[in-house]
């Protein structure tokens, strides 16, 4: 047993408003240098929908993630020797025009333009050429339009609905839809890792997360194809690939990162999770169906005394043990198994888990009206807005039974809670759908804490970095570095010549 | 004299710059070491002009060198009179398949508007001293037949006397004009090499072919061991 620490990360989606402000969070802090404008390391996206960058889900025009030949798991980019052959061209790299082109507005024309019979407009100009520019893609450029023929229809999760489910999903009146915030899933099986020919990106050990070294990283782009996520981006002005650092430097001080911090809906969990190193490979090898749930079965209990002593001999202390045990994340994905990974039939085993939405609100149209009341109020998962197949092709890998297991989970939650707060439902059936779900009363209770009232404390785990002490131990004297460490790259980031 | 001071002292001079040059650019902004790819700008008209032109500048100039280091290898064949026919033929296709892909390099650097806007000045300087190699190239492809053979005789020699620091400058002297603008725009090229993007040459990955596909590090490796 190789035990090993990692940040995992929790959103539960049935919270997410939509609103875009881990978004912005991110980019203020992070993105908003010429050549990143347009990466969005972090995203939220309208599902059903085609993301950012367009289709990135679709795996036969990016070829992302890692594909099983044999019994040998090989990114799905090609082999080793084919892959450098493409160094001069990289056939499956999605450009500008699959994301946007970034662009700010001639402001200053509204205070300079000569006297003339209209107003003054500030048009779009490209933040690449300078040119004016029409736009046609933007940032959540799809944003809300669950039900559009452009967007929403090209989704590739709706390839396994039949048609007339699908058609369900696009009639005006059962037009649904829900949010996805996305940001680097800090995979364990990382996809960028394995496809680097300059081996610049690689995973912290202490915490799991995942970085692009910017000295080591020659720009041959391979990460941005060879995550399935489209996660790293390619930075045009500094020719080097960046993505998201899980706020490293904050959780190393003790802050959770931007988009967790500034979250709106309060939809973010953050937390250890401690998970066998030794199994890794073993994992990503498992048929499509069973893949969630062996990639649950890798998280280690952190109270099991055996794991604390290998864990310990990893150079894991007390204090990252103690967070683990009180992880959020810990709880939602591996006591009560209702947090799900994205696609996870990628196979880089990603660290960032979904609590699918309940979308409970079922209603019926009768001569055009438009009914709630006459349907069962809190629905049942079986008439799900969303059908169950489209859920799964998202957060398990096509596997139906987990997605009604956890759905029936939050379902019991919400009835029970109602039953008890409210009493719009008999407890009768509150208790029968909690027995269903195979959870307690307790269980049901706690759940709902954690979902509608948690404090920051409870949301975001974060256990003390001590950075210092990392320090000391890499340099041995920190009197000898005094001047040198911390400071970073003094190198200011501009095209090569 | 000018024969002396271009094919004697000016190969010396370009190898100095390029090794200082060098040196002094991975010192001090190793950012800067790679193609600067500009893929994600403009997609489709880089196709025509990075593959061809990379599969054929790199079997050229695998060529010339396999010229040097193997001159009898090359004699011998070149003996047989088809042989010759094949490496010329071959030669001279793999000189037009990189001058298309430089004209449509140079075409999309002067043309698409995003790529002009972060194209440098050395950019164009560039890829117009590569374009001035490949023209006189495939001109003395063209006008003085079978250079496959007479490369080994002159071209050889005189770049291996170079290595052995006794330039024989007679070889070079004696060649067409075209041959000499070739072999004195390879020194200037040598010369810049530093200060443009085409060290990206030296940072090929090869590694990648055995490295293992994950890379994990541990930040504080005393506790490890
Ligand atoms: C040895 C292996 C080589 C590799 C892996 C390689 C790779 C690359 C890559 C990835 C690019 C960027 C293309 C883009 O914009 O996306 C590039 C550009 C370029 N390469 Fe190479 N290259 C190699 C050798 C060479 C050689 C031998 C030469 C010439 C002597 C050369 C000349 C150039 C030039 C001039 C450009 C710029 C093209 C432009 O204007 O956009 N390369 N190379
Ligand atoms: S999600 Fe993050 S860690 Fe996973 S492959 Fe993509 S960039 Fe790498």
């Amino acid at each position: 047993m190789d035990v090993r620490a990692q940040i995992a990360t929790t959103f539960h989606l049935d919270k997410c408003i939509g609103c875009h402000t881990c978004s912005l969070a991110c980019n203020n802090l992070w993105t908003s240098r010429p050549g990143t404008e347009y990466m969005w390391w972090n995203n939220v996206e309208t599902k059903p929908g085609t993301g950012y960058p367009t289709l990135w889900e679709d795996q036969d025009k990016y070829r992302g993630g890692w594909e099983l030949k044999g019994n040998s798991l090989r990114p799905r980019l090609g082999g080793r020797v084919g892959m450098l052959t493409n160094l001069f061209y990289n056939p499956y790299l999605p450009a500008m025009d699959d994301y946007y082109e970034p662009w700010t507005y001639q402001y200053d024309h509204l205070f300079n333009a000569p006297q003339g019979p209209d107003q003054p407009t500030a048009r779009p100009i490209s933040k690449v050429t300078g040119q004016y520019l029409d736009l046609e893609a933007g940032p959540n450029w799809d944003d809300d339009l669950g039900g559009s023929p452009v967007y929403a229809r090209n989704d590739v999760n709706l390839a396994k609905l039949t048609e007339t489910e699908q058609q369900a999903l696009f009639s005006i009146e059962q037009k649904v839809f829900f949010y996805l915030p996305r940001i680097c899933n800090h995979c364990l099986n990382p996809g960028c890792v394995g496809v680097c020919p300059s081996g610049a990106i690689y995973k912290r050990a202490e915490d799991g997360v995942v970085l692009v070294s910017q000295e080591k990283c020659r720009g041959w782009r391979f990460c941005v194809s060879g995550c399935p996520y489209k996660k790293p981006y390619y930075n045009w002005n500094t020719g080097k690939s960046e993505k998201c650092i899980l706020c490293y430097p904050r959780m190393e001080t003790g802050q959770a990162p931007a988009c967790f911090h500034s979250c709106v809906g309060r939809i973010r969990y953050i937390g250890v999770l401690l998970y066998d190193a030794d199994r890794i490979e073993e994992i990503t090898k498992v048929p499509e169906a069973e893949l969630v749930a062996a990639q649950r079965s890798l998280i280690l209990d952190p109270a099991d005394p055996e794991v604390i002593a290998a864990a310990k001999k990893n150079g894991i202390d007390d204090e990252w043990l103690e967070a683990a045990r009180k992880s959020p994340t810990y709880k939602f994905v591996k006591e009560w198994e209702v947090a799900l990974p994205l696609h996870s039939e990628f196979r880089t085993l990603p660290m960032l888990f979904y609590i699918p939405p309940l979308l409970p609100v079922v209603a019926t149209t009768e001569n055009g009206n438009y009914n709630v009341a006459d349907s069962e109020f809190f629905g049942s998962i079986e008439t799900s807005r969303i059908p169950i197949q489209y859920m799964a092709s998202l957060f398990s890998a096509g596997n139906e039974e987990i997605i009604k297991k956890a759905l029936r989970i939050l379902w019991a939650v919400r009835s029970s809670q109602q039953a008890s707060r409210v009493g719009l439902i008999d407890e009768d059936v509150a208790a029968a759908q909690l027995a269903e779900a195979g959870i307690t009363a307790e269980i049901a209770e706690e759940i709902s804490r954690l979902t509608a009232l948690p404090r920051v404390a409870d949301r975001y785990v974060l256990p003390p970095y001590h950075r210092e002490m990392a320090i000391e131990e890499l340099t041995g004297d920190t009197q000898q570095h005094k001047y040198e460490v911390g400071f970073g790259s003094t190198q200011s980031p501009r095209r090569g010549p | 004299m000018i024969d002396f001071i271009v094919f004697a002292v000016l190969p010396y001079v370009a190898l100095a710059i390029a090794i200082v040059g060098l040196i002094w650019r991975y010192r001090t902004d190793q950012f800067s070491f790679s193609s600067v790819s500009s893929q994600f700008l403009e997609n489709r008209k880089l196709f025509w002009g990075s593959v061809p032109w990379h599969y054929g500048i790199i079997l050229i100039l695998l060529g010339h060198l396999f010229g040097v280091l193997f001159p009898s290898g090359v004699m011998a064949f070149n003996g047989v009179p088809v042989r010759l026919y094949v490496l010329e033929v071959t030669g001279l296709a793999l000189g037009l398949l990189v001058l298309v892909g430089l004209v449509f390099l140079l075409l999309r650097r002067g043309t698409d508007e995003r790529i002009r806007s972060v194209t440098t000045r050395m950019d164009l300087l560039l890829l117009l001293l590569l374009l001035l190699s490949i023209i006189t190239g495939l001109g003395t492809a063209i006008f003085y037949r079978w250079g496959s053979g007479w490369y080994v005789q002159t071209a050889t020699p005189y770049l291996r006397s170079l290595f052995t620091l006794s330039p024989a400058v007679g070889y070079m002297a004696s060649m067409p004009l075209l041959v000499k603008i070739h072999a004195v725009n390879a020194s200037v090229i040598l010369a810049v090499f530093p200060f443009t993007r085409l060290v990206h040459m030296l940072s090929v990955p090869l590694a990648y072919l055995w490295r293992p596909y994950q890379i994990v590090l541990w930040g504080r490796r005393r506790i490890r061991q």
